[in-house]
């Protein structure tokens, strides 16, 4: 945006390397990862790359190993998707439209799973799981996931519902609407983009997630931590960083068109005003 | 059809609590089939409560509500023949202004032909054809009020109710739709009752008002019996302007101590020596502010044993410069005995 600069004073150059500097520390890293997708050196980091090759492409696809972590990763992101998005639209709800005691700890208490360090809630979960004797499984990791993707689908709809006209459930009702039909035609559309940003978030947040995984799965392994479990095998590293491209154009996409959706509904709604 | 002589709605004994706070007490009242009936009252007054009741928004805390002799008093907003326009509308921003009408037929289960037509006659009575198809944010205030009129009209209601839907226009366009608003009541011969704190607007438009103060009604009736015999000396301050007058001053002028009102525009004001007929009462004072309207012009006199009263005179023949000149000058007060009326406590 080239007009901003018309907006005050042109930053110092200090401020201006400064800036540059940081962007640059977070970035180069993953950059270079890219890069080194491309080597066919397999075991050091040279560079100049000696060359350029894309066979790590073909090796990578016909690792079974990565297939199942990458198909294990994929089906718990969707089913705690899923669940977070039941369950954090529930809360959300209960939480916007009544009054009830304890409303506020309620409230306090879904946000906290993503305010807490993931190893407390890793030892947590794991710690009641396996006092209730339930055998680690799929099934454990979706719900490690699910209490922080709650969390982000809940806090996504709640706004949303704090910025409806709370008048137009009444109108719904008033106009012989039951409650299905009012959530199906009135609420459901006014909530649905929050819906999908929250999801999408979710989604990302539990693909890339290792901490909560580690304690709460089996003999299971998911994307990140088989990459994770990679890092000790030096003969692989390209084929890691690879995956590990694939692995942030997954998560990358769906946090960029959550933002843009968030973004554009608040456009719409603070223009109609 | 039995509900010709019923009543299209009766309170009978209706209270509303919330928690502690009395919003409703003991409320009775029948508002009458094809009425324009108001509810009137300053902000808290237990009106708007009422209204919710009647829509089903609000449970009652004891006592009922009838809808042409039907106990509603508990069914869901869903179940009752009864529509609402909204004081902010309330409109679904993300249906067209032709779905958002077109929304009880459709919850309904009404087919698409027959709700594309009746949604066009809607448009039609509300001077909106060709509107059909553009989003509420698309439409000016005054335009959103008929396209929510429009949506509770469509179902043919028994009742329509009405919260202080003019509140957000100004003046002019207020007034425009006030007119059209009783045009409208008219052609579709529906029951409108209409929640509002403008005075004003309660007597322009209404058949009959119930004046609200503090979760109660204090009186009913028709805008002229209100206006000109308030029942209680808040009615008389709330809906239009009134002297009140009581204690030693009433004594003097009435020769009793009952506390009276008097409207300002039914007072007279004439040199200190005018004569006073048999039929008036009179008070001579000085006047101490003059306040030049336009149209009229209002004065305060202070009374010489004390007391003061406004009274307000047309500007038929004079000017601002003329009214100016008689601050300070002695005046004698007059008016017609019929004109006071006596009123009780609050």
């Amino acid at each position: 945006m080239p007009s901003n600069v018309s907006y005050g004073q042109k930053a110092s150059w200090g401020l201006t390397l400064a800036a540059w500097g940081g962007l640059l520390f977070l970035h180069v890293p993953i950059l270079i990862i890219f890069l080194y997708t491309l080597t066919p050196d397999e075991t050091t980091y040279t560079f100049p790359l000696p060359g350029i090759t894309f066979k790590w492409f073909g090796v990578a696809l016909q690792r079974a190993d990565l297939w199942r972590a990458l198909t294990l990763s994929l089906q718990v992101a969707a089913v705690a998707t899923i669940v977070a998005l039941v369950l954090g639209t529930l809360a959300a709800a209960a939480v916007y439209r009544s009054q009830f005691f304890g409303r506020e700890a309620v409230s306090f208490l879904l946000v906290l799973p993503i305010a807490l360090p993931g190893i407390v809630t890793g030892i947590a979960l794991r710690t009641t799981i396996g006092s209730l004797e339930i055998p680690f499984s799929y099934w454990t990791i979706v719900v490690g996931h699910a209490t922080f993707c709650v969390v982000v689908v809940y806090n996504n709809v709640l706004a949303r519902f704090r910025r409806m006209q709370g008048s137009q459930i009444e109108a719904s009702m008033d106009l012989g609407a039951n409650s299905f039909q009012t959530f199906r035609y009135v609420i459901f559309p006014n909530i649905a983009t929050a819906l999908l940003a929250g999801g999408m978030l979710a989604f990302a947040l539990s693909f890339d997630e290792v901490i909560v995984t580690t304690f709460t799965a089996g003999q299971q392994t998911t994307l990140p931590i088989w990459i994770f479990s990679q890092l000790t095998r030096p003969r692989d590293r390209p084929v890691t960083n690879v995956v590990a491209m694939f692995v942030m154009l997954i998560t990358f996409l769906p946090i960029f068109f959550a933002q843009k959706i968030t973004a554009q509904s608040a456009d719409t709604e603070g223009g109609s005003k | 059809m039995t509900s010709q002589t019923q009543p299209a709605i009766r309170f009978e004994n209706v209270s509303k609590y919330f928690g502690n706070v009395r919003a409703v007490e003991q409320a009775n009242l029948e508002i009458r089939d094809g009425e324009f009936f108001s509810l009137l009252g300053p902000s808290g007054s237990g009106k708007t409560t009422c209204l919710r009741m009647i829509a089903g928004f609000e449970t009652p805390s004891s006592g009922h509500i009838y809808l042409y002799g039907q106990d509603v008093s508990n069914l869901p907003p869903y179940e009752r023949d009864v529509n609402t326009v909204f004081q902010d509308y309330a409109l679904f921003p993300h249906m067209s202004v032709g779905d958002n009408i077109a929304y009880g037929l459709m919850v309904k289960g009404v087919p698409k032909p027959e709700r594309i037509k009746r949604v066009d006659e809607m448009l039609e009575l509300v001077q909106l054809a060709g509107y059909a198809d553009r989003k509420p944010s698309q439409l000016s205030g005054g335009q959103r009020q008929r396209v929510a009129l429009a949506r509770a009209l469509i179902n043919h209601p028994k009742v329509l109710l009405l919260d202080e839907p003019l509140g957000a226009l100004d003046l002019k366009l207020r007034q425009q739709m006030q007119v059209e608003l009783k045009a409208i009541q008219k052609r579709v011969g529906i029951t409108f009752i209409f929640v509002t704190h403008d005075q004003e607007e309660a007597l322009t438009m209404s058949d009959r008002i119930a004046v609200f103060n503090e979760g109660k009604i204090v009186q009913v009736g028709t805008p002229a019996e209100i206006y000109e015999h308030p029942a209680t000396a808040f009615v008389a301050g709330f809906v239009g302007t009134s002297n009140l007058v009581d204690g030693e001053i009433a004594k003097r002028i009435t020769g009793r101590e009952t506390r009276f009102s008097i409207r300002p525009e039914k007072i007279h004001m004439g040199p200190a020596d005018t004569k006073i007929e048999a039929d008036s009462y009179s008070a001579d004072g000085v006047v101490r502010d003059v306040v030049y309207l336009g149209l009229y012009t209002r004065y305060l006199v202070e009374l010489s044993g004390g007391g003061d009263l406004v009274v307000v005179e047309q500007n038929l023949k004079t000017t601002s410069m003329d009214v100016l000149k008689v601050k300070g000058q002695p005046v004698r007060l007059h008016w017609k005995k019929e004109h006071i009326r006596e009123v009780g406590g609050s």
